[in-house]
């Protein structure tokens, strides 16, 4: 059987800077890839705007991924493409992975940490409630990307584009770029889930109407969308009644959220989060599983690919201290009111392992302005920054020192916010 | 007045704009990069353009471009039509150029991918 420190499953800018990071320690690593070209959903994402924060330039998603796979090909780092992982059994001093390839059909490989950098995946028309049969025409905003950036196809002439989502906006201008029409942008939460600048440059920038508190409640057409039916809602999300409109479209896109893919995780045991639908980690990302970290998209769903990669940085030292043993452990529970936040990761600290400065990620619950965010250890504030102006589509970031902090088990981490 | 959204960076600053005695006065950004982005709005919109070009390679039939630096805005749709004419046909790196000057206006296409790293 094959032996390597660390197996890093998924490609995208997760598992690429994570394999980067694990080179840097001189572990050896192989990267498991179930598509023939690296770089996950980046690939796809041809619009700028990706490393504002780690490279000071307007990079498109291609561009990004780049710059990471190129180093891994110098460094020799080894991936196995269009591989899949079928089963991981934990051993005692790791864990077997079985995978499956063209070239090796099945095989085994031993690994002593793994790194799930797997990604995420796209809400579909099952999870979100719409009367009518499924005809052809009905697409998540991803695969509509896929098909237009990738294979250079245009899957629809006239759409309607359900859910705010980020993606969602990129594509309304993407496919009015490629001569689609895009008939407007329903939203039934009555604030957009993407990010302010998507709505100005995706959909203000070419007349698209985005409708608030509205819903596809009816899709029409046998065999291809033919029409929908767009409806307001109320408060609790119910359609009203006197407000159904027609609109004759040949797709629908949906875009109404991602959610963290944890399969693989769930399969090993790892607990998971309801907040963020995602693994629970400590500060160095590992899940309750010792040995298995994860990171990126598959931790928590990022609009900035910037924190992906940090994230898959701080994910890959973890795996290097475990395989050292030198991790000790004692956690705590970093506590939040779930009124105030979305979530918060790490959702523990391990206070066994402190030489690196904590970076926590949150999303707030609702738009604030001027919030201050407070971290308490017990009843001493340890931490405090002001935030002009916070929204759920925006994740934070909040970086803690942690020096002179009295960590201890009877001190339980919180998370404040003051308005 | 006008309100402006800042697309420089995530952030996205809601701006005002005013004009008084034919200045124009900004408020909202939360740096200088949002002031000269609402001024250019107001005198001359321009936006980086990016998009796919067709190739000839049945593993990478669409490689992605962008324009190498801003547009006018109301020039996007024209310069769409340009990149919808090329076919390419040989192994292009990160940032070779595509159409250069295209339609006059000073800026070039370029490619946004090394299709070395993908194609054998
Ligand atoms: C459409 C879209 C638009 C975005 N726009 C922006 C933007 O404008 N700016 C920005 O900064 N960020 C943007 N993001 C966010 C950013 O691109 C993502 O957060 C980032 O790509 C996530 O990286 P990742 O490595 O965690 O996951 P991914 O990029 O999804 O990579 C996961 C990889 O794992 C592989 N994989 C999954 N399961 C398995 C398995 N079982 N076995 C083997 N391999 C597996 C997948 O094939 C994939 O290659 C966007 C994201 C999306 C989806
Ligand atoms: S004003 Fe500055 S901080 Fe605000 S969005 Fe523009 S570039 Fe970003």
């Amino acid at each position: 059987m094959e032996q390597y420190d660390v197996g890093i499953i998924g490609s995208g800018p997760a598992g690429l800077a994570a394999a980067i990071e694990i080179e840097k320690n001189g572990l050896s690593q192989i990267i498991i890839e179930r598509e023939n070209r690296p770089g996950g959903i980046l690939k796809q994402c041809i619009h700028d705007g990706f490393g504002l924060h780690r490279f000071k330039e307007r990079l498109s998603g291609p561009e990004y991924a780049e710059r990471f796979l190129t180093e891994v090909i110098n460094k020799k780092i080894p991936i196995y493409k269009n591989t899949f992982v079928t089963e991981i059994k934990k051993d005692k001093d790791g864990f077997v992975l079985t995978l499956v390839n063209s070239d090796k059909s099945i095989f085994e490989t031993h690994v002593k940490a793994l790194i799930l950098a797997n990604g995420c995946r796209e809400r579909t028309a099952k999870q979100v409630f719409i009367h009518g049969t499924r005809p052809s025409g009905v697409y998540t905003a991803g695969t509509a990307q896929y098909f237009v950036n990738i294979s250079g196809y245009l899957p629809c002439k006239k759409c309607v584009i359900l859910g705010s989502g980020d993606i969602g906006l990129i594509m309304a201008r993407r496919l009015t770029l490629e001569g689609a029409e895009v008939c407007g942008v329903y939203e039934a939460k009555s604030m957009p889930s993407g990010l302010t600048r998507n709505i100005a440059q995706c959909l203000n920038d070419f007349d698209i109407p985005l409708h608030l508190s509205s819903t596809v409640t009816k899709i029409h057409g046998n065999e291809r969308v033919e029409a929908v039916t767009v409806q307001k809602v109320d408060g609790h999300f119910n359609p009203i009644d006197g407000t159904e409109e027609v609109i004759e479209c040949d797709g629908l896109i949906l875009s109404v959220g991602l959610i963290p893919e944890n399969e693989l995780a769930k399969s090993l045991g790892v607990q998971m989060d309801y907040h963020t639908k995602g693994p629970i980690v400590n500060q160095r990302l590992m899940t309750n599983v010792k040995g298995v970290f994860s990171c990126g998209n598959a931790l928590h769903v990022n609009d900035l690919v910037d924190y992906v990669s940090e994230s898959a940085e701080i994910a890959a030292r973890g795996a290097v201290k475990h395989i050292k043993k030198q991790d000790r452990e004692e956690q705590i529970n970093v506590l939040f009111d779930d009124s105030k936040f979305l979530y918060i990761v790490p959702q523990k600290i391990n206070i066994k392992d402190l030489d690196e400065d904590i970076i926590f990620y949150f999303r707030s619950k609702e738009i604030v302005k001027d919030a201050v965010v407070k971290i308490k250890a017990g009843d001493v504030e340890i931490f405090k920054r002001k935030y002009p102006s916070i929204k759920p589509p925006e994740m934070e970031c909040a970086c803690l020192n942690i020096k002179d902090i009295d960590f201890s088990t009877e001190n339980q981490i919180t998370f404040e916010m003051k308005i | 007045m006008k309100k402006i959204t800042c697309i420089v960076c995530p952030k996205g600053c809601e701006m005002t704009v005013n004009q008084q005695n034919g200045k124009i006065i900004v408020t909202g950004n939360s740096c200088k990069r949002g002031e000269k982005f609402a001024v250019d709005e107001m005198l001359h919109p321009t936006r980086t353009l990016q998009s796919t070009v067709k190739t000839i390679y049945k593993q990478m039939p669409r490689i992605s471009v962008k324009t190498n630096n801003v547009i006018p805005k109301d020039k996007i749709f024209k310069v769409m039509n340009e990149i919808a004419k090329v076919n390419v046909k040989n192994k292009l790196k990160n940032g070779d150029v595509i159409i250069k000057d295209v339609l006059n206006l000073g800026v070039d296409v370029i490619s946004t991918v090394d299709m070395n790293l993908y194609i054998n």
